[in-house]
């Protein structure tokens, strides 16, 4: 049992805004009761089905690595967390719909984790600040996952769902916004755990099966291409 | 006349407000959100009252305006920030801490008033075992007030004032500083990814075994209820107990990696300062810190001395100076002119260093501590103290000043027994300093043999 292969997906955010709750419905399929602190790196597992329902059909698992702390951390405790980004197949990024700052924090949490596995190209912006270019290029798929929705008046939902569908164009991903107390959000068949399937599938995919078939250009034609190219070729 | 006066305090308190706002907003909650604008205005206020007080007590040295109108602000200035310390602050404070409970969140009001009065009851109780006040005073006096804030914030400022003295120079002196190498940091980080590895695979064993019981039809509940553990007992399916027994092993593995985690992090942190400490800057704070382990010590003694001898110092620093150099080193000069100077240039180095000092510790301890449900309780607890901690620098700052103008704060906060505080003061101090050296000694004594072990 232990010998399906595996990939490896952060789940990136500030502290609060529920990564814990959404890492526990998404495994165990149960809300977590007692959400504490999450102190260093705490992970769980997920078995998925990939193209399920296809002749094709393979069993994965999913390794859900939550990551505790706040983008403002001393950097004694950002380069203890750099270890924990190696070999990344896939991030989910979660904020708080409640808090604007948590979604803008989002962009440096991405940045902090995609560094890490940049090859030191030059083409890196050092001062942190969200630069457009560096995520054409990235070939690590995103998930944006807004949470609290439940805490959102009837009114304001529309200016807010707004909001954050520019916040997942931005980073070239789908969104999925919803509650982790309530675990309806993400039954069966929904159009959330249809974005959900769809997200694990491109990140198994990536991993396991565009090795064989294309071929990942280097980094010459990386810069000479630029992003829209290799944009057509990696998208579903 | 009194125009200019008061749209000059008027301005300058502006000013203040102004910079408590971008001090609220730059650097307490720049990674939160902030929902609830009272919060951030109570504490501004409370700043802006707090940093006037450290104002007049420049004019007073000084002799800037109108005296007369001075004394009006003084009194003025007390009774608000008085209003606010004891009145407005717990009053928010319990509001918000209930508003986080979500069983009271209906009657909040009613509730809060609730904390308010138990707030109070303890407040006043607070003056029973001092002998703060000569008994002339009465109930609704100011003094009763101003006694019971300065026995908290004199209490805070002994603790804060041993601690950081004892600190200071820990953290400046390379002499502590344990030696961490690469390698350490490389053999801990490859423990902690094997911990990882280990939590994974177990985690892998739970999901597929969850996985296979699902798909027979078995749910594993976890025993709820007095008939749920009753039945547990007799049909348990033999996966939920394995489940319980991976989950008892991942317990252990996931204390074991946070431990791992914050251990790295302390080498790293160790690390850099090493770096750090060979630097220019580095090294002129290694200088500094031998300057202040002088120093420290020098204060623990005096602060013994002054507790076995019963002594309370009768002259201020900078007119003892004075008389030194006039008597003993012969050294004539016009005395009034420069005891005015002096004791403006100390007074305002004390100031300036204890509201500095003061704002990063409660920075420090509110990014340590605060979380986004608690941020507004905290806050305002951190502005509660602020207030206490002004007020009774007020206090203990006339000592510190020549007798000319010591009369105006003695003027304005009434008959206290200053010397109570000094001597309070001095015995916290005391505790506090003595107790930071043990703790510290025994940190530092236990973390290297954590790395010892293979």
């Amino acid at each position: 049992m232990a010998s399906l292969d595996r990939v490896k997906v952060l789940v990136l955010g500030d502290s609060g805004v529920g990564k814990s709750s959404l890492v526990h419905l998404l495994c165990q399929n149960q809300v977590l009761g007692n959400p504490s602190w999450t102190v260093g790196c705490s992970v769980d597992v997920r078995v998925h089905d990939y193209k399920e329902g296809t002749p094709e059909e393979k069993t994965y698992y999913i390794e859900l690595w939550d990551v505790g702390g706040s983008v403002g951390s001393a950097s004694s405790v950002k380069s203890t967390r750099a270890v924990f980004y190696n070999s990344v197949n896939g991030i989910i990024l979660v904020h708080d719909l409640t808090n604007k700052k948590s979604s803008q924090n989002l962009y440096r949490w991405s940045l902090e984790a995609l560094n890490r596995d940049l090859v030191p190209t030059g083409v890196l912006v050092t001062n942190g600040d969200y630069d457009r270019e560096q995520f054409a290029d990235n070939q690590i798929p995103l998930l944006v996952i807004g949470t609290k929705l439940d805490q959102i008046h009837e009114g304001k939902r529309h200016e807010v769902l707004t909001r954050t569908a520019f916040l997942a164009e931005d980073f070239n991903a789908e969104e999925i916004n919803l509650d982790c107390t309530n675990p309806r959000y993400l039954a069966a068949g929904s159009s959330n755990a249809v974005k959900l399937s769809r997200f694990f599938d491109k990140v198994i995919e990536k991993r396991y099966f565009l090795r064989e078939g294309n071929q990942i250009p280097g980094f010459p034609d990386r810069k000479r291409f630029g992003g829209g190219t290799l944009k057509s070729l990696h998208y579903d | 006349m009194t125009y200019i006066d008061n749209s000059i305090f008027f301005l300058l308190q502006i000013l203040f407000f102004g910079f408590g706002w971008l001090f609220f907003m730059r650097q307490l909650f720049k990674d939160y959100e902030v929902r609830q604008y009272v919060v951030q205005v109570i504490f501004s206020v409370t700043f802006a009252f707090s940093c006037t007080m450290f104002e007049l007590i420049i004019f007073e040295i000084l002799k800037v305006l109108n005296s007369s109108s001075r004394y009006f602000h003084w009194k003025m200035n007390l009774c608000v920030i008085l209003l606010i310390l004891v009145f407005m602050v717990p009053f928010y404070i319990g509001y918000f801490i209930v508003s986080n409970i979500r069983l009271l969140h209906r009657q909040r009001l009613l509730f809060s008033c609730l904390l308010w009065l138990t707030f109070m009851y303890f407040f006043w109780k607070l003056g029973d075992p001092f002998p703060i006040l000569s008994p002339k005073h009465g109930i609704l006096s100011i003094e009763q007030l101003i006694s019971r804030v300065g026995v908290i914030g004199v209490t805070l400022m002994a603790l804060l004032s041993g601690f950081g003295a004892v600190n200071c120079p820990y953290t400046y002196m390379s002499y502590f500083l344990r030696n961490v190498t690469d390698a350490d940091i490389l053999a801990l980080e490859r423990r902690l990814l094997q911990t990882m590895d280990m939590i994974i695979s177990k985690k892998k064993r739970m999901a597929m075994t969850r996985r296979t019981m699902f798909q027979k039809g078995e749910v594993h509940n976890k025993p709820s209820g007095f008939w749920g553990m009753i039945k547990s007992v007799t049909t348990s399916a033999p996966g939920s107990e394995n489940l319980t027994l991976i989950q008892q092993e991942v317990d252990a593995l996931e204390e074991l990696s946070r431990q791992l985690f914050l251990e790295t992090a302390d080498l790293y942190a160790t690390k850099e300062r090493i770096e750090y400490s060979k630097t220019f800057k580095g090294k002129y704070f290694n200088f500094l810190g031998y300057f202040f382990s002088i120093y420290c010590v020098w204060k623990i003694f005096m602060a013994t001395i002054n507790i076995v001898f019963d002594r309370v110092g009768k002259t201020d620093p900078v007119t003892r100076g004075i008389e030194i150099t006039v008597n003993y080193l012969g050294i004539q000069f016009d005395v009034k002119f420069w005891s005015q100077h002096i004791s403006f240039i100390l007074v305002g180095i004390i100031i300036v260093t204890s509201i500095r000092g003061l704002l990063i510790t409660l920075t420090k301890f509110f990014y340590a501590i605060s979380s986004s449900k608690s941020s507004n309780v905290i806050v305002l607890l951190l502005a509660q103290i602020m207030g206490m901690y002004f007020v009774s620098s007020v206090l203990l700052i006339r000592m510190s000043m020549p007798l000319e103008y010591r009369t105006i704060i003695t003027e304005v906060l009434g008959e206290l027994q200053f010397n109570f505080y000094h001597r309070w003061f001095d015995v916290i101090f005391l505790v506090s300093a003595l107790s930071s050296i043990l703790f510290l000694y025994l940190a530092h004594k236990q973390a290297p043999e954590k790395h010892m072990a293979p």
